[in-house]
């Protein structure tokens, strides 16, 4: 048995409390990003409620120089990696597919197809491995995604070439409207050591575990240990994505249920019992909550919409002749309407 | 969070800094050879480019084109991966990102569809998602086609799945030269190439530079002619050149045209010669419906309808799974067919 309180020895209360402030943060900006879809700013937005610490806890573990490839979902991830408020809407307000440059925080562009971005992670350890660097690299994915092949073969990538790279699956109880005994009959963390990765099932809601958890995993990768598997079991308090009704699939006792386990609470409680769960530091993070829903909320409704030619751009890195013909066409075409009414463009 | 660690794609590329090269002169070289040769220089020439496939490493692959280069360049640049082609492709990408220039060998062209996500999805279109930040200077190297007398997944033409793909650059050699050229050039392209081989002429024998020559995107003509135009590419190129010399003992000047490139086609060189004939055959092993062919004859169409004599003709595989071996020859275009699409453009 693992004891896990030595990993976390080193957190003090200031770093606590912290944390504590990025959880009351990444919820603000998930109900103004929920708000903003129902006003029709946004086409869509997958809410992470719920999962603060399991992505918090990981993420604040982390280095600059270690990469992290993810799903759509970890926008606590991109918030503690430091992309900038409002690029964290851009997808989502249809204004591009990529919302920062991946080099400039060390996080890949957030994967949509499930578990594709396993193998990325896999590569890019790889790759680290062969430079001699100790920089990790991590994955984020769902219980869903264990079922897709890559993630499969990313492990057995993983363990053939013991290569420095976590897989972090947050459990979230939920694929949509498929509960997790659909994807799993055992416990996920149980399949790893069939792969040779060693497996740590941790409670993603403990923001604290989580980072110990994260820790002994990070510290095995940058020591030649070759790659862990994380299950932090949490839960999706909200929607699968705001298009979606999870009343039509599960019950409101089991949401109920696990609203008793929010991990803030928790982390509230810890705060509390140390004396540290002050008023100052309620109106602090409330006020940070405030100003940072505020800044999203104008930078989102300010993005301008992208030039219509700029829908040929960056298909290929390199001139394409077929390619520069059809934005020639276009081009003519749009000409044409300015020509017709007599106004230039 | 301090930024001064991170690094580029770019800044981990590194220039290319010539130790040795692996053509001092011309050789006669065959087609596998040539690819051989261009994937040893051009890790010469990089160390950041390394290969990934399946029975690469020890063996030198099913046909043993990358023979030689375990033993020259270790472990970890001739990497012998698990058999999941995903994962090929899949950690290729992940290997971009930390500013590697991977090569990938699948095995054979039915293999590649295990693979056919992490292409169209990731490799295809992360450059295009992240607007330029994120580069993808993959090689995917596929023996395909038939002609071997192989069983079923061993013989088939996939090229049009990946030229309906866009972010993808395809292309396909027909001589020694060529394949070593073309491919040195796609490795050091920064966009991804799907790079096809003809498996049935990998033992034909020519005459190899150590140059980069025409570029890989250019389309060139074989074979002069007045009469009719003739594009292929790939493995059907040296029939189509016996086809024009036949057709030449009946009175007829075929200009064969190899594309080379798939995907973009050189459409300036295709309707240069089609307005000098007036007529245009298309062939290839692939199946007809959604094929090369069928796109091209359209473009030709729309570019110069008004100098055709008569309708385009294609000449192709049909459209059926690919049959067994014993029946191949039926399925694949042959010299006699091709003239049978000459005489059909001619009226005769």
């Amino acid at each position: 048995m693992v004891d896990y309180d030595p990993w976390v020895a080193d957190v003090t209360g200031e770093q606590l409390a912290a944390m504590y402030e990025d959880m009351i943060v990444v919820r603000r900006i998930d109900t103004e990003a929920t708000a903003l879809q129902r006003q029709g700013e946004l086409g869509l937005w997958p809410p992470l409620l719920g999962q603060e610490a399991a992505q918090i806890g990981s993420a604040r573990s982390l280095r600059s120089d270690d990469f992290v490839f993810s799903s759509y979902r970890e926008n606590a991830v991109a918030y503690c990696r430091g992309v900038d408020y409002t690029d964290i809407l851009r997808v989502w307000r249809g204004s591009a597919q990529s919302g920062w440059n991946p080099f400039e925080i060390g996080m890949a562009t957030p994967a949509i197809i499930i578990g594709a971005q396993t193998l990325h992670a896999t590569g890019w350890a790889m790759g680290a491995k062969f430079d001699g660097s100790d920089s990790a690299a991590i994955t984020y994915f769902g219980d869903g995604a264990t079922s897709e092949g890559d993630v499969n073969e990313a492990m057995v990538f993983a363990a053939s070439f013991q290569v420095p790279v976590i897989f972090f699956c947050q459990n979230n109880q939920w694929a949509i409207s498929e509960p997790v005994a659909l994807q799993a009959h055992r416990n996920i963390a149980d399949r790893a050591p069939g792969f040779g990765i060693p497996s740590i099932r941790v409670d993603g809601n403990d923001v604290l575990a989580v980072m110990a958890a994260t820790r002994i995993a990070l510290d095995r990768a940058r020591n030649g240990g070759g790659p862990t598997f994380i299950e932090a079991v949490t839960y999706r308090m909200g929607p699968h994505t705001t298009a979606d009704d999870p009343t039509k699939y599960r019950e409101t006792a089991e949401l109920e249920a696990w609203k008793a386990k929010d991990p803030i609470l928790r982390l509230q409680r810890l705060l509390d019992s140390m004396g540290l769960f002050t008023p100052e530091l309620e109106a602090k993070t409330q006020a940070k909550a405030d100003a940072v829903a505020a800044e999203l909320r104008a930078g989102c409704i300010g993005m301008p919409d992208p030039a219509p030619l700029t829908v040929f751009d960056h298909v290929y890195s390199t001139p394409n002749a077929t390619l520069d013909g059809q934005r020639a066409e276009y081009a003519d075409y749009l000409a044409s309407f300015d020509a017709a009414d007599g106004s230039s463009s | 969070m301090s930024m001064t660690t991170l690094k580029t794609q770019d800044s981990m590329t590194t220039s290319a800094v010539k130790t040795t090269t692996a053509l001092a002169t011309p050789t006669t070289l065959t087609l596998a050879k040539s690819i051989t040769a261009a994937l040893r220089q051009s890790m010469l020439d990089d160390p950041k480019v390394v290969l990934l496939g399946e029975d690469i490493g020890a063996l030198g692959g099913v046909f043993r084109v990358t023979d030689g280069l375990l033993a020259e360049f270790g472990a970890n640049r001739v990497i012998d991966t698990p058999l999941a082609e995903s994962a090929i492709i899949g950690t290729a990408v992940g290997l971009a990102y930390r500013g590697y220039r991977p090569v990938c060998e699948i095995q054979f062209d039915g293999f590649i569809y295990p693979g056919f996500d992490q292409i169209v999805s990731q490799v295809a279109k992360l450059h295009y998602r992240t607007q330029g930040a994120v580069k993808m200077p993959i090689t995917i190297r596929v023996p395909f086609g038939g002609g071997i007398g192989a069983a079923e997944h061993h013989s088939e033409s996939p090229e049009a799945y990946f030229t309906h793909t866009s972010g993808l650059r395809v292309i396909s050699v027909s001589n020694p030269q060529d394949a070593y050229s073309m491919l040195r050039q796609a490795i050091s392209l920064d966009d991804p190439v799907l790079y096809f081989e003809p498996k049935r002429r990998y033992h034909v024998k020519g005459e190899v530079s150590p140059v980069l020559g025409e570029s890989m995107e250019k389309a060139v003509i074989v074979a002069p002619g007045t009469d009719v135009t003739l594009v292929t590419y790939g493995p059907l190129v040296p029939t189509a050149r016996d086809a024009a010399l036949a057709a030449a003992d009946e009175g007829v000047s075929v200009e064969v045209i190899d594309l080379r490139s798939l995907a973009p086609v050189d459409y300036a060189t295709v309707e240069a010669s089609v307005r000098k004939t007036g007529r245009l055959v298309v062939t290839h092993e692939a199946v007809r419906s959604g094929g090369i062919g069928g796109e091209i004859i359209a473009s030709i169409t729309e570019r110069c309808f008004n100098y055709l004599e008569a309708a385009p003709v294609r000449v192709t595989g049909w459209d059926i799974p690919y049959p067994p071996a014993k029946l191949e020859s039926h399925h694949l275009p042959d010299l006699d067919r091709m003239l049978a699409g000459v005489d059909r453009v001619m009226g005769r």
